[in-house]
């Protein structure tokens, strides 16, 4: 990191804890967001100059606060002039009188202010797309720009849509408030969605011709990071940080130079993060720790990447237990793509035939490239190779990006050139 | 004598203090004085626009699994069958309530929070 990167990454993350605490305080997270960016912005321009001070959170707090009354008592004032020619808004009376809080909370009101911001944004009562949206602009700091891009919709469009969730928090009364202890198992699993899904968006793109959204995936991370350093003891929270640091660990060698995928059997595991491994495997261990002996989805995906993590070849992958955990994560959540992960497991455990039943027993996946190009894999392994042929062609009409048909493409030119046997 | 709802639609999403909404303000005072002076009137309220609905319905029957929607109940399907007005601290407590409804599961519930004018309309 460059020291500007390092002040950047500083700004980032006190913001965040500013904009906790003058939310709760203002009790508009517009008004608190649009503050803490200035107070921000001024921070990136006068601290190069000036130096850091001593207390940035202290800095950016002042100036965040000073900034949000401004636009409160200048709101107040409009309100008023309207009430005086008609009629008015709630704002007179709602806005609390600027007064003195000491500058800086606690640690311990710092946590619970930076989870009543989490809950907020992954409030179920919003749209998943408003929660992914809100956790990246709110809780991750993005530039509203850099979301739109991540997202591929105009600047426009993603700013309307987190317009229209601030909107209805505020008109829907939705709380600024951590959960209590038993509403917690039903609002951590959204909150967890949330940063799943902005990870799954950067580790497969949906659309468009990078293999790997590097931005997304890292404030995916980030995020996970921050819901364990806030909820330590949840094992499903320690779970999702494992499973992101053992995928995100293999991003080095998940491209290859021409910007092609390359895929789990074929990567140079010597460029995978072994730090980050290290890292996963102990954030896995507390997971088991605190679960009780009950594994949720989060930790039966996170033991299944570190079968990989932790295998020193594909070959060497121990199938046996992958199968089992596939099996065990079908049992908590019926999702077609894990049943295909698992077909594909069956193959190297017991053959490219018991690997077609499996796919076939599926078929309701026909419409997805990865089932094609799977059941193509097992095809060529049984040498029907006109059929494998035939299946990655439709493999690549279905396939969302260029890199993955590119690499459809160069599957078929090697089953084209493969002699019979 | 029987009761009876009278549920009003728009064309548009509006807020009731939106500017061009304000020029029907008086048209409704009119009729609103006019049905509490024949003393018809039993209620009534304004509600935030249809974006900041929550659909919520119930798997299954009571205590089932609960699911939220944002945004409006837009099914032609199901029909309108009865309203209540909940009076409570927050959307979740609200939620808590309405997921306790039988049409939650029966069919669904559209909670929509209830507009507060500041002041009364000016007269026109």
């Amino acid at each position: 990191m460059t020291p500007d990167e390092r002040l950047a990454e500083t700004v980032r993350l006190e913001g965040r804890v500013v904009l906790a605490g003058l939310i709760r305080q203002i009790g508009n997270m517009g008004v608190a967001e649009d503050a803490v960016q200035d107070a921000a912005m001024a921070a990136l321009r006068t601290w190069p100059r000036d130096g850091v001070p001593d207390n940035p959170r202290a800095w950016l707090t002042v100036t965040a606060r000073r900034k949000a009354y401004d636009v409160l008592r200048r709101e107040a004032a409009r309100a008023t002039k309207e009430a005086a020619a008609g009629w008015g808004t709630e704002v007179t009376e709602r806005h609390p009188v600027e007064e003195v809080i000491e500058t800086v909370e606690p640690e311990s009101a710092v946590r619970h202010d930076l989870l009543r911001l989490v809950f907020t944004c992954c409030h179920p009562a919003l749209s998943i797309e408003a929660q992914v949206a809100l956790s990246l602009r709110t809780l991750a700091g993005l530039d509203v720009a850099a979301i739109a891009r991540a997202f591929l919709v105009p600047e426009a469009t993603m700013t309307k849509r987190l317009v229209r969730a601030r909107r209805k928090i505020a008109d829907a009364h939705i709380p600024y408030r951590v959960p209590r202890d038993v509403e917690l198992p039903e609002r951590l699993p959204g909150v967890l969605a949330v940063v799943y899904l902005i990870a799954t968006e950067a580790h497969a793109p949906s659309a468009g011709d990078r293999v790997v959204r590097v931005d997304l995936e890292s404030e995916a991370l980030g995020l996970a990071r921050l819901l364990f350093e806030l909820m330590p003891d949840e094992a499903e929270v320690a779970a999702l940080l494992a499973l992101l640091l053992f995928t995100g660990a293999r991003r080095p060698a998940r491209v290859d130079a021409d910007g092609d995928v390359v895929l789990l059997p074929d990567q140079d595991r010597t460029l995978w993060d072994r730090a980050a491994i290290a890292e996963g495997s102990a954030r896995l261990a507390d997971a088991v720790r605190r679960s009780g002996g009950v594994a949720g989805p989060y930790q039966l995906q996170a033991h299944l990447a570190a079968c990989h993590s932790t295998a020193p070849g594909w070959g060497d992958t121990d199938w046996d237990r992958i199968v089992t955990l596939y099996d065990l994560l079908l049992s908590v959540t019926a999702n077609p793509v894990v049943a295909l992960n698992r077909s594909v497991a069956v193959g190297e455990r017991d053959g490219a035939a018991a690997e077609l039943v499996a796919l076939d027993a599926i078929a309701s996946l026909s419409r997805s490239y990865l089932w094609r190009a799977a059941r193509a894999d097992a095809l060529r392994r049984l040498d029907r190779l006109d059929d494998a042929q035939q299946e990655l062609r439709i493999a690549m009409t279905l396939a969302p990006t260029e890199p993955d048909r590119r690499l459809l493409t160069r599957r078929l030119a090697q089953v084209v050139s493969r002699p019979r046997s | 004598m029987a009761l009876y709802a009278a549920l009003t639609y728009y064309p548009e999403d509006h807020y009731w203090d939106h500017p061009e909404e304000r020029q029907f303000h008086a048209d409704y005072n009119e009729f609103t004085a006019a049905a509490t002076a024949a003393g018809v009137l039993r209620g009534g309220e304004a509600l935030y626009p249809a974006s900041s609905a929550t659909t919520i319905t119930v798997k299954e029957g009571p205590g089932g699994d609960v699911l939220l929607t944002d945004g409006p109940f837009a099914e032609a399907k199901e029909v309108l069958g009865g309203f209540y007005l909940i009076e409570a601290a927050d959307l979740d407590e609200a939620l808590r309530w309405a997921e306790r409804i039988p049409a939650a599961w029966r069919g669904k519930v559209e909670v929509r929070p209830v507009f507060r004018f500041a002041e009364s309309p000016p007269a026109a």
